[in-house]
């Protein structure tokens, strides 16, 4: 199993449902984080190296059943030898105040690189992660998970 | 992109013979026949193996009027692509005369004059004589009855009974297996209660333990059935934690889980399954995505959206179903098995005309017995209605203007919000509104009529937030049934545009004066999905009004200003 490094903020933002009609999430005036707050984050770690493509599966819900809890799945592919491994996975949310959502880190011994937590999301969003192997490279994946009001469903 | 060759089966006996030419009234007269249940029944065997499917039931245990919708726009993919055809498109279509029985059962315009020649549809007797033919036809262990769900939501009696009616009578129709949606507004542990004790499976590949992630229901179900084992893999409407309300069931999620449907298959496969059936409540433009992704399904036997298709949806190497709502249809696909893989199917769709078939005796005297309790409040006349009204439709709907008009009086709101719900029957100009028609359209566990204050913006971001459920491109991203109804206030949308920018020109109706962001508007509105809600239930509501006013008129709705289509 991967260990959580002493993460990066979670911070949430629901606001409490502001309207009886349906299961609100609005009437937030926090400052959220964008597209170029989660690069900076990435920046700061890794500088200008560049990020490819494939490798992660990150598996999050089209659609959250519940923003407070959104279950967040992501397995990297490797063999997990000490030639060739997952150093860390970073998971980043683009539109909560605080970008950063968990670092895990892995040795060879952890068997495969995967890992599943439950992030709250304040609104409609992306979520991107990043995966450093043990060769330097980087990869990035990233997913829409939408916040939606309830209710309506016929 | 994959491709996504549909091709329509022919019909069997029921479709019209005559193609659409576009009949006048005078031609109207000509084409209209009545179906008898001989017509309704006539099936040319094939193989060994029958499965009928019903779905979207609501409850509804006696004929009445459904009127399908004038207006159900695709987007992305499935503009105009069936099930997204009304009226003359889809009678073209599907190769349906106008003025026929089929294009009363199918399609919209001239729903008050083609209603006075054919009747009411449903009823669950007559659904129980179709069903008992067949079986007398192919024998009993050759037939297999599928529930797609939305069975015991809908009525009166149902929400009186916590289900148990439309559980007696789907057990004595001897059904197989059932999915589920509105079920689970009953609450967790009455649907797990009834799961436990009833005599078909509840089947659910795609509700999970929030605690554990393990199976709350039996995913699927190996029918053998003509001597060909049939797998059939149970799926919840994936969006009901959201769709209604989650704290009814908190300790369950959903989800769409399509990897776990690709092992379900794979398992059922090496257990020897020769027909694999996704028994599905995810809608139709879901299940549509789902086949072109999904390896070795070979039908879907779709629900949700309440569509009605005479013919199969072909995709890949999957075949999609659309059985209607209401006890409407009852669809048939009988299936050859060759060298242990489906080799062929025979479809048709049975249009449930009441007055065609005989009601079966027992069906008919178990009906009359779960009623009884609840007949005589179920007769009372509150009012009668000058009007057509009618449900189905993506922006609004007569029944829905009437309950917004009875949330603005009796409530002395600014703006009324009900939701864009596709059940609840028809009623003809002329028709007594009785306690069974106003709880028809109202009755379900979470009712109460709220009352408070909204800002301009809100209210806008509210119909933006529930335009992208029903109008994002991916089918996978909607969520939610039609538009919410909006009383009072008038709006344009762009079904066309991305989220946040579909919806213009909000405007107060009453004022004419456009709907200021920062000022707060008193608005009432029903079934909210927070728990707590205060308010009176909504029948009572709409009671009070349909009683005040006597005779209720509705008048045509332009309210909403459509573009983008």
């Amino acid at each position: 199993m991967p260990f959580q490094i002493a993460g990066l903020t979670r911070r949430s933002t629901l606001t409490a449902g502001a309207l009886a009609a349906f299961a609100s999430l609005l009437g937030s005036r926090l400052a959220f984080a964008d597209e170029k707050a989660v690069m900076a984050e990435i920046k700061k770690l890794y500088g200008d190296k560049p990020l490819g493509e494939g490798k992660i599966k990150l598996d999050v819900p089209e659609i959250a059943e519940n923003g407070l809890v959104v279950p967040v799945n992501v397995e990297v592919e490797s063999p997990m030898t000490e030639a060739d491994y997952v150093k860390a996975v970073h998971i980043y949310a683009d539109g909560n105040p605080q970008p950063g959502i968990v670092s895990y880190s892995f040795t060879p011994a952890c068997g495969k690189a995967s890992a599943a937590t439950r992030m709250r999301l304040a609104q409609t969003q992306n979520i991107v992660c990043v995966a450093e192997m043990s060769n330097g490279a980087l990869h990035m994946a990233k997913a829409n998970v939408k916040v939606t009001i309830g209710g309506c469903g016929g | 992109m994959v491709s996504r060759r549909e091709f329509l089966q022919a019909t069997a006996a029921a479709a019209a013979i005559a193609a659409a030419s576009g009949l006048g009234p005078l031609g109207r007269a000509a084409a209209q026949q009545k179906l008898a249940q001989s017509d309704i029944l006539r099936f040319d065997p094939l193989g060994t193996l029958t499965i009928l499917h019903v779905t979207d039931i609501h409850a509804q245990l006696m004929p009445l009027h459904f009127r399908e919708p004038s207006i159900n726009l695709g987007v992305g993919p499935a503009r105009g692509q069936p099930p997204h055809l009304v009226d003359a498109e889809f009678r073209a279509h599907f190769k349906i005369a106008a003025g026929s029985a089929d294009a009363f059962a199918l399609t919209s315009d001239d729903f008050v004059a083609l209603a006075k020649t054919y009747g009411r549809m449903g009823g669950l007797d007559r659904v129980a004589t179709l069903v008992k033919a067949v079986r007398a036809e192919r024998g009993d262990d050759k037939v297999l009855l599928l529930d797609g769900g939305d069975t015991w939501q809908g009525s009166w009696s149902s929400l009186q009974t916590k289900g148990q009616d439309m559980v007696d009578v789907m057990s004595a129709l001897k059904t197989d297996a059932m999915v589920g949606h509105w079920e689970f507004t009953l609450g967790a542990e009455r649907v797990k209660e009834i799961a436990e004790s009833a005599p078909f499976a509840f089947l659910a590949q795609n509700i999970r333990d929030r605690e554990w992630n393990e199976p709350v229901f039996p995913p699927r179900k190996v029918f053998e059935k003509g001597g060909v084992k049939v797998a059939v893999i149970g799926q919840a409407l994936p969006r009901t934690a959201i769709a209604n309300p989650r704290w009814m069931f908190p300790d369950w999620e959903f989800g769409i889980r399509e990897e776990e449907i690709q092992k379900q298959v794979d398992e059922a496969r090496a257990e020897g399954a020769a027909a694999v059936v996704l028994l599905s409540h995810n809608g139709f433009d879901v299940d549509k995505k789902l086949a072109s992704r999904v390896k070795g399904l070979d039908i879907i036997l779709t629900a949700h959206t309440h569509d009605a298709m005479p013919g199969l949806i072909r995709v890949g190497d999957t075949v999609l179903v659309g059985s209607g709502s209401h006890g409407k249809f009852v669809s048939r696909l009988d299936i050859a098995i060759k060298d242990g893989k489906l080799a062929d199917i025979r479809f048709k769709l049975m249009p449930v005309f009441s007055d065609a078939i005989a009601p079966d005796a027992d069906m008919a005297a178990l009906i009359s017995k779960v009623r009884a309790p609840y007949a005589a409040d179920l007769a009372k006349e509150i009012g009668r209605t000058d009007s057509l009204l009618y449900r189905r439709g993506n922006f609004n709907g007569t029944f829905d203007d009437l309950i917004c008009e009875a949330m603005l009086e009796q409530r002395d709101a600014e703006i009324a919000l009900s939701p864009g719900f596709r059940w609840g029957g028809t009623l003809l100009p002329g028709d007594a509104i009785t306690w069974e028609a106003i709880t028809n359209a109202t009755a379900m566990t979470y009712p109460n009529c709220y009352r408070n204050e909204m800002t301009g913006a809100q209210l806008k971001e509210i119909l933006e937030d529930v335009a992208d459920n029903i109008f994002h491109p991916d089918p996978y991203f909607q969520g939610g049934g039609d538009m919410v109804r909006i009383g009072g206030m008038g709006y344009a949308i762009d079904v066309g545009k991305p989220m946040g920018s579909r919806i213009s020109g909000l405007t107060h109706l009453k004022s004419g004066q456009p709907i200021d962001a920062a000022r707060k508007y008193v608005v009432a509105g029903w079934a909210s999905v927070n728990e707590g809600t205060q308010g009176p239930p909504i029948w009572d509501v709409v009671r009070n009004h349909v009683a005040a006013r006597k005779t209720v008129s509705i008048r045509p709705n332009d309210a909403v200003k459509v573009s983008g289509a």
